[in-house]
């Protein structure tokens, strides 16, 4: 009896060796490439991007309430200039006059090569005449007060048709010169983080910045309000981690108390937690192995399904302390274990990685722990065993089952409407938005849709997507997707666009603008032909010669000349570098309030036919929503697929028809009356109550298996089930008081799954008096 | 009905007031009485920039207290509308849309020609100072902005009229350029 289990204790130490080596070579990642599909397509690559680093992913909002307007302006200017010094930002904007009118200069500087109009046709005679024509009758308008000091400079109006094309991108309202939402009631500021938005730790380092910077301002009623992206990271990594901690620390506390008192040893219960520790590592190291990547949602869902680990030792123990053998019992156990692994080997083809990885996890870790208490733990047991006698609790359990057994009709009736339930609302029976899986509360995303409308910085939803070899050929796609975008627009099917070539042109572009602007003395020329019949002299028009002729030998425009304008901003955002070359984005602007694009299919043959070589238009949300769809409904057939998988090794082991319906009827009957409930509740199903599900089949099998095999389990058996089964839901139920979506999906399902499948489990089984002769 | 600027009322007004001087207080109260309308507008500028003045013309469309349109058909259409606190511009298929509170100047410049449409002198006195001569049929109101900012943009805006109705409005702007609109009511139709 000696020889064997210390070659097993060698062994397993040599295995924990193993796995920890493994685990310092093992990569963790929390970033969205979990939810990156493994052969993703080129929508779904450039979606997870622009959660991730995407300058959207970037922008922080800040807004300050409180005080009066002037009060509010003030902070605003002196939070600014706070931050913008601060490493954490790249660029802070509060829309103050200044930087408007920095980025006015620049773009009357550099009109000539910015401008689209700039072309031969616009500086020959008759072009010349009908441009400087159009900007003597604007004088006689009210807004001509801007192009008088112009117009000696700029007769053919270049800067306020760029100035035109800004001001359609929407400016926010503003009060004492700096921006505020509508109503003035509160100033704004926009913020751009140098941390990517997937960079949590970046992004918590931002966000205290801009607390800090705020603090000394707080004085009176005014009050700051941050969001974006980072900020929602860096609250839904708060909320987690104390809730992870409260409530993994108050169940630990209960199960902990619970186990104590059925073991009466401090040491068995610490010995309790070897197999399921050694199956997380065990989990932990094989998804390492085989992944290369450990997704840290992996390790949030696993490390729950490793929870069935505890119940192993709690058998054991209860059993070992008996004098009786074991060989009766782990058999039991054994086809448990092989039950949960065939529903979870289903999770491993998953096109979704964090799906795959659990499956992974989940079965080399059960198989572990299994492994672990069946051949190391007996090795560290104490000679004897000093547990609690349960059976006078499983006595009166054995005696309860007769009365239990009478609610079987009952139970089966409603485990029927459980499921006409079901089938009536299979169509909203599941959660298909991504959304649904975010811990962001409903007033957080209020108050961030209400700065971002306020800072006319909308979600962006639709995209077009122009890919090329170089920085200045992306600008260049760009470019020539415009005259399909403005035929578009001109349709009134989008209500506009944006594009990094606004701010900087390509290079053959600006060449060809240059290459438009006459020299000095054929302008001098043209000027006085095209002048004829106009009220304005030539003589009067000496800067615009002047001007034309510097822009003829200015060197072409950088995104470094950019650097002291708002516009570089843009460009960053809207021209990004990637692994395989770059991408110029291309925001398109709703024509509607609602954000939606009316035809988006005709938007999309419209962008494949510009004939501009990579350029494809992208619906981010209808992404993120077929990708989160696509993943729910492969979990479903996969989920689908490993319940047949069991139900067949169930048929295959039990040899009997009979007592695979008794194993069968509880899990199912369980699951189905979860899931009937979360319906009643009005709690639509995501991927992660699935994994919830899969876990009641998992740990009810054990309980529905003991039925099954021994008709009615003897005493002992009984109450270690009972107090396995009051661990599961103590650990699981506590997790459903989340406000965390993922924890409390999972803690909603399996809490109340757990107990109902043992009920189940012991309502169905046959009573021992069939069994037994008369 | 027939839609009229001067209604017989303020017929009656006027006569009782022409025995006395025509008062600043007598002016604000026949102003804040006009009904409001539509009327022609010519708009000539006179711009030292160029040998020639520039017109425009159009319709003028008002409603007590703070509802003005000024609609140009010559020599480019566009459209602005005063409506409150906002401020709308089309022109070229194309709309801007400000709000006053954001823009202080051009409110206050704004708010010169509807305080003294809508007859309000004491919002008019908050920002200019207002001078008053001639009779009850052809008074001229000068005012001159208080406001430094303002007044390195516009010296000083002459408004004339005959009773309750405003016939002309000349800015005078800092540099020297000139414009002057002739307002002439819409004829009954």
């Amino acid at each position: 009896m000696s020889r064997r289990p210390r070659g097993a204790v060698l062994l397993w130490l040599a295995g924990l060796a193993v796995c920890l080596y493994l685990l310092t070579q093992a990569r963790f990642t929390a970033d969205l490439s979990a939810f990156l599909p493994q052969t993703p397509s080129a929508e779904q690559r450039l979606l997870v991007e622009q959660l991730r680093d995407g300058p959207v992913s970037r922008l922080l909002l800040i807004g300050i309430r409180g005080g009066e307007a002037i009060e509010r302006a003030a902070a605003s200017r002196t939070l600014a200039s706070r931050l913008q010094h601060a490493p954490e930002f790249v660029a802070v904007a509060n829309g103050e006059a200044a930087s408007a009118e920095a980025d006015q200069q620049w773009l009357f500087e550099q009109r000539y090569l910015l401008s689209p109009a700039v072309d031969a046709e616009r500086f020959s005679v008759a072009g010349l005449h009908r441009a400087i024509q159009a900007s003597i009758e604007r004088l006689s308008s009210p807004a001509g007060l801007l192009l008088k000091q112009l117009l000696p400079r700029d007769p053919t109006g270049e800067t306020l048709a760029l100035l035109d094309a800004l001001a359609a991108r929407g400016q926010p309202a503003s009060r004492e010169g700096v921006w505020s939402t509508r109503d003035g009631e509160q100033a704004l500021l926009l913020a751009t983080t140098r941390a990517a938005g997937a960079d949590t730790d970046g992004q918590a380092a931002a966000v205290e910045r801009v607390r800090t910077a705020f603090a000394p301002l707080a004085h009176g009623a005014l009050q700051l309000e941050l969001s974006g992206p980072g900020v929602f990271a860096v609250q839904a990594r708060a909320t987690i981690k104390s809730e992870v901690e409260r409530l993994s620390l108050l169940a630990s506390a209960l199960i902990a108390a619970l186990l104590l008192y059925a073991y009466r040893s401090p040491r068995l219960l610490l010995l309790g937690l070897l197999p399921m520790a050694s199956g997380a590592l065990a989990g932990i190291a094989a998804v390492a192995a085989g992944f290369g990547v450990v997704h840290g949602i992996t390790l949030g869902f696993g490390i729950t399904l490793i929870g069935e680990a505890v119940d192993y030792a709690i058998y054991l123990f209860v059993q070992s302390a008996r004098s009786t053998s074991l060989a009766g019992f782990w058999p039991t156990v054994r086809l448990g274990v092989l039950t949960s692994v065939c529903g979870f080997a289903a999770l491993l083809p998953a096109q979704f990685p964090g799906l795959a990885q659990l499956g992974a996890f989940s079965l080399v870790g059960l198989l572990t722990a299994a492994l672990v208490t069946r051949h190391v733990l007996p090795a560290l047991l104490p000679a004897t065993l000093q547990v609690r006698d349960l059976s006078p609790l499983g006595r009166r359990l054995a005696a309860a089952l007769p009365a239990l057994r009478r609610l079987r009709p009952l139970l089966l009736l409603l485990i029927a409407l459980a499921a006409g339930l079901l089938y009536s609302r299979q169509s909203t029976l599941w959660q298909h938005e991504l959304a649904a899986l975010s811990p962001v509360s409903a007033a957080d995303q209020a108050l961030d849709a209400r700065l971002r409308a306020a800072l006319g910085a909308p979600e962006v939803r639709y995209l077009v997507v122009a890919r090329a070899a170089s920085a200045d050929a992306a600008l260049h796609a760009a470019e020539r997707l415009a005259p399909t975008l403005d035929a578009l627009q001109a349709q009134g099917l989008i209500g506009g666009y944006d594009s990094a070539a606004r701010y900087l042109p390509s290079l053959a572009t600006q060449q060809a603008r240059r290459a438009a602007l006459p020299d000095t003395a054929t302008l001098r020329e043209r000027l006085q032909a095209a002048l004829a019949g106009l009220p304005l002299r030539a003589e009067r028009l000496d800067g615009f010669l002047a001007d034309v002729e510097a822009s003829r030998q200015t060197p072409p425009l950088s995104r470094a000349d950019l650097a002291d304008t708002s516009f570089a901003l843009a460009v960053d955002a809207l021209l990004q570098q990637r692994a395989d070359g770059w991408q110029a984005l291309l925001p398109l602007h709703a024509p509607q309030a609602d954000g939606r694009l009316p035809d988006v299919a005709y938007l999309r043959a419209a962008i494949a036919a510009s004939g501009v070589d990579g350029a494809r238009f992208i619906d981010l949300k209808h992404e993120s929503d077929a990708l989160y769809a696509g993943y729910v409904d492969e979990a479903i057939h996969l989920t689908l697929a490993g319940c047949t998988a069991i139900a067949v090794l169930l048929l295959i082991a039990l040899r009997s028809p009979r007592a695979w319906l008794q194993v069968w009827l509880p899990l199912a009957g369980a699951t189905l009356l979860v899931g009937a409930g979360l319906a009643l509740a009005g709690e639509r199903l995501t991927l992660l109550h699935l994994i919830g599900l899969l876990l009641i089949v998992a740990v009810g099998s054990n309980y529905a298996l003991f039925f099954a095999r021994a008709q009615t389990p003897d005493a002992t058996t009984l109450a270690s089930l009972l107090l396995a089964n009051l661990t599961t839901m103590l650990g699981f139920g506590l997790l459903g008081f989340s406000s965390v979506p993922v924890l409390h999906a999972i803690g909603v399902v399996v809490g109340p799954g757990a107990p109902l499948a043992l009920l189940l489990a012991a309502v169905l089984s046959s009573p021992a008096t069939e069994a037994e002769p008369a | 009905m027939r839609r009229r600027l001067l209604s017989a009322l303020l017929l009656t007004v006027a006569a009782l007031a022409h025995a006395e001087d025509w008062t600043l207080t007598q002016l604000m109260a026949a102003l804040a009485a006009n009904p409001g309308g539509r009327a022609h507008f010519v708009e000539r500028k006179d711009i030292a920039l160029l040998d020639a003045p520039v017109e425009a013309r159009g319709e003028l469309f008002y409603r007590p207290p703070d509802h003005l349109e000024r609609r140009t058909q010559t020599p480019q259409p566009e459209t602005l509308i005063l409506d409150g606190e906002m401020l709308t511009l089309e022109r070229d298929g194309r709309r801007l849309q400000l709000s006053l509170a954001e823009r202080p100047q051009i409110a206050a410049f704004t708010d010169s020609i509807r305080r003294t449409l809508a007859g309000d002198r004491h919002a008019l006195e908050r920002a200019y100072r207002l001078t008053l001569s001639g009779e009850a049929a052809l008074w001229t109101l000068r005012l001159v902005p208080d406001d430094e900012a303002l007044r390195e943009i516009i010296q000083q805006i002459t408004i004339s009229g005959n009773q309750g109705e405003v016939r002309s409005i000349a800015i005078l702007q800092a540099d020297g350029d000139r414009s002057l609109m002739t307002i002439t009511p819409e004829p009954a139709p």
